[in-house]
């Protein structure tokens, strides 16, 4: 267990690109923190400059206490799992589990001993003398994460490493890498931009967008209270409403709001009833089972709206239904994005 | 995936695109080719006025010439040397631009030149550069206290048309090398730095095993061009000399003919050497089709 300090970190690539203007983060040591948002906003050329892939530009990384900025990777102790696993093909698993073990000189019964527990962990004994390339995509993950485990590092890093699998295994995959993380303790930086992988992984979120963080809390608190537009739109699925004040003026009863208020809405935050402040024209109506989701466009005919409402007695396309909210689950951000205080 | 199909209007269309291949392959290749085939089993007499059939009987005499098998020993050398040396510089310098260029840019295809240069052409540079007497090579090594004379020592022959030879072959290399070495993703270095490979051990763990498909391709292209390809380096440099040093198969069929006016050996000579290029290619048909194997 150790934690990992990031301060005032800043990335400039050759050629230009300010990747990350100016960074703080502290992750405490145990803890699985993960970092999420759109592509290109910087998530994996932070983790990198962890990894010691990639140079700073400035600012310094400690790890454990240990400034490690001009560390090579190796002498970091971490491990890295990427997005497209990187196993060495003309290795077999066993060989794949114990190179890392190997270049660090570790005796050979020390070596079998924790490949064959690593891969008892994973499932994958069976599989110690195959190919990568005679495996499935699931099994070569775990393969990835057995390189990871073994080492027995202070931190794990992963980049996206479930972003190659079908849905329902990132979904058994997410959840044992999470068992995983917790029952070694190991301290952890997970990137993804799926926000869902995100909520259901975190201890600590870090929504990330062009290079500098929006927000950082624990999953609860980020859906609660969105610091900012941007991370409330990006997390939550589906997205959070977003209704100029202008276009809903009898919710939350703001007589005379400013101009640029917008009040943001979470789906499952709206109550079909009688009758009620939001009034919502239908277009489509979304059946996920247990609960349904109404698309449809507010009385100005422009705003967008979705409902996320349990059961299947819904609405039928084309009717006008009433909405009402909760005053409390109203959020409401200035001109800039940012959150108001009510 | 369907294969893709082409359909013409015309049916003499495709074949009259292909005719101009086909012509030149019939008349500088396989009529040539069955001539030294029909040559091979006649013998003429020193004025070309009599020609009998003779059988096996050239391909008898060359295996039982010790002067041959030198030359094919030598050739193995030469050939052994050329690919070695080529491939070893090749992949040196391929390694070094890997870390430096991490996309593929045009100016890569300026490095092809050396190959452009006819064997011949590079030959006379090398003349000049190692001539004992005019030669700023030998110039070099002389004041480096070695006596560098290629017209006397067999060795120093040997070694000026393996540099030559071998120079000309280093850009191709090259490139193949350069290109295999980008195609290995960069995570996996990445993760073998992870895996506290330094720079060496990542290179022979990692990065030349995944290259072993380059190599042999290669193995097989650098020998057959130091075996059928090298005529105009050595006829540049050293003619075959000192005495047998640099005689190598290629250059001692056209000495034969037309030094030696021994057509049926000659002939006998390039039929082996043929045998020897399908031979090679064969292989490299078969290793090619069934691909990478790690
Ligand atoms: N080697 C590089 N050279 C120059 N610019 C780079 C390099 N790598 C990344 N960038 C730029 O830095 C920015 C951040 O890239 P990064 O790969 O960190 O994004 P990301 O958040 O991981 O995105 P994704 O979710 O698509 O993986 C992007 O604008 C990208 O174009
Ligand atoms: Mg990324």
């Amino acid at each position: 267990m150790s934690n990992i300090s990031i301060q005032s970190v800043r990335k400039v690539y050759p050629g230009g690109v300010e990747a990350i203007p100016g960074l703080s983060l502290e992750i405490e040591a145990g803890e699985l923190c993960v970092l999420v948002g759109p592509s290109g906003c910087g998530k994996s050329t932070l983790l990198r400059m962890v990894a010691g892939l990639e140079e700073l530009t400035e600012g310094e990384i400690h790890i454990a206490g240990r400034k490690v900025n001009n560390l090579e990777p190796a002498e970091r102790d971490i491990s890295m799992v990427f997005q497209n696993y990187a196993l060495y093909p003309h290795m077999s698993v066993r060989q794949n589990m114990s190179y890392g073990l190997k270049n660090r000189g570790q005796k050979k019964d020390e070596i079998t001993r924790r490949v064959a527990e690593a891969a008892r962990i994973l499932g994958l004994t069976d599989y110690l003398d195959r190919k990568p390339r005679q495996l499935s995509g699931g099994q070569r993950q775990r393969v990835a994460m057995g390189r990871a485990i073994v080492r027995e590092p202070a931190a794990f890093l992963f980049d996206e490493p479930l972003s190659n699998l079908d849905a329902k295994l990132r979904v058994k995959t997410r959840v044992e890498i999470r068992d995983l993380q917790q029952r070694l303790a190991t301290t952890a930086i997970y990137v993804t931009h799926d926000q869902q992988e995100a909520m259901t992984l975190a201890d600590r979120l870090v929504v990330m967008n062009a290079g500098h963080i929006e927000q950082v809390g624990t999953p609860m608190e980020i859906y609660a209270r969105p610091a900012s537009l941007f991370v409330a739109e990006f997390i939550g699925s589906p997205p959070m409403n977003v209704i100029p004040a202008a276009a809903a003026p009898d919710l939350a009863g703001i007589a005379n709001a400013d101009a640029d208020l917008r009040i943001g809405v979470r789906p499952e935050a709206l109550r079909l009833v009688e009758n009620g402040p939001l009034k919502l024209t239908v277009r489509v109506i979304e059946r996920l089972g247990s609960t349904s989701n109404i698309h449809g466009v507010l009385p100005d005919g422009k705003t967008e709206l979705i409902a996320s409402i349990p059961g299947d007695s819904v609405p039928a396309p084309g009717e006008t239904v009433a909405f009402e909210v909760d005053t409390m689950d109203l959020h409401f951000f200035d001109k800039q994005g940012k959150r108001v205080a009510t | 995936m369907r294969p893709k199909r082409v359909t013409f209007r015309h049916r003499w269309l495709p074949y009259a695109l292909i005719a101009p291949q086909i012509v030149i392959t019939i008349v500088f290749f396989l009529w040539p080719a069955s001539q030294a085939i029909y040559q091979s089993v006649l013998r003429q007499d020193a004025f070309g006025l009599r020609t009998e059939f003779v059988g096996m009987a050239n391909f008898e005499r060359l295996f039982s010439d010790p002067l041959y098998l030198e030359s094919f020993w030598t050739t193995i050398a030469f050939s052994a040397l050329v690919a070695s040396l080529s491939m070893g510089i090749a992949l040196i310098l391929a390694v070094m631009a890997d870390r430096v260029i991490r996309t593929a840019t045009a100016y890569r295809t300026l490095l092809i030149w050396p190959y452009a240069v006819a064997p011949a052409v590079a030959g006379v540079l090398w003349w000049f550069l190692f001539n004992p007497t005019i030669g700023i090579a030998a110039y070099a090594m002389d004041a480096l206290g070695y006596d560098w004379n290629h017209y006397v020592k067999g060795s120093d022959a040997m070694a000026l048309i393996v540099i030559a030879s071998a120079w000309r072959q280093v850009s191709y290399n090259f490139l193949f090398f350069l290109a295999g070495l980008q195609a290995i993703p960069r995570s996996l270095t990445e993760a073998a730095a992870i895996d506290s490979a330094g720079p060496l051990r990542r290179f022979w763990t990692i990065q030349l095993p995944l290259l072993s498909p380059t190599v042999f391709f290669l193995i097989v292209v650098n020998v057959v061009y130091a075996f059928f390809e090298t005529f105009g380096v050595v006829h540049a440099t050293t003619s075959g000399g000192p005495g047998q040093a640099t005689n190598i198969l290629v250059y001692k069929v056209w000495r034969d003919a037309f030094e030696g006016l021994n057509l049926g050996s000659s002939a006998a000579q390039s039929v082996i050497l043929m045998v020897i290029v399908i031979a090679l290619t064969a292989i490299q048909f078969r290793y090619i089709e069934r691909r990478v194997e790690y």
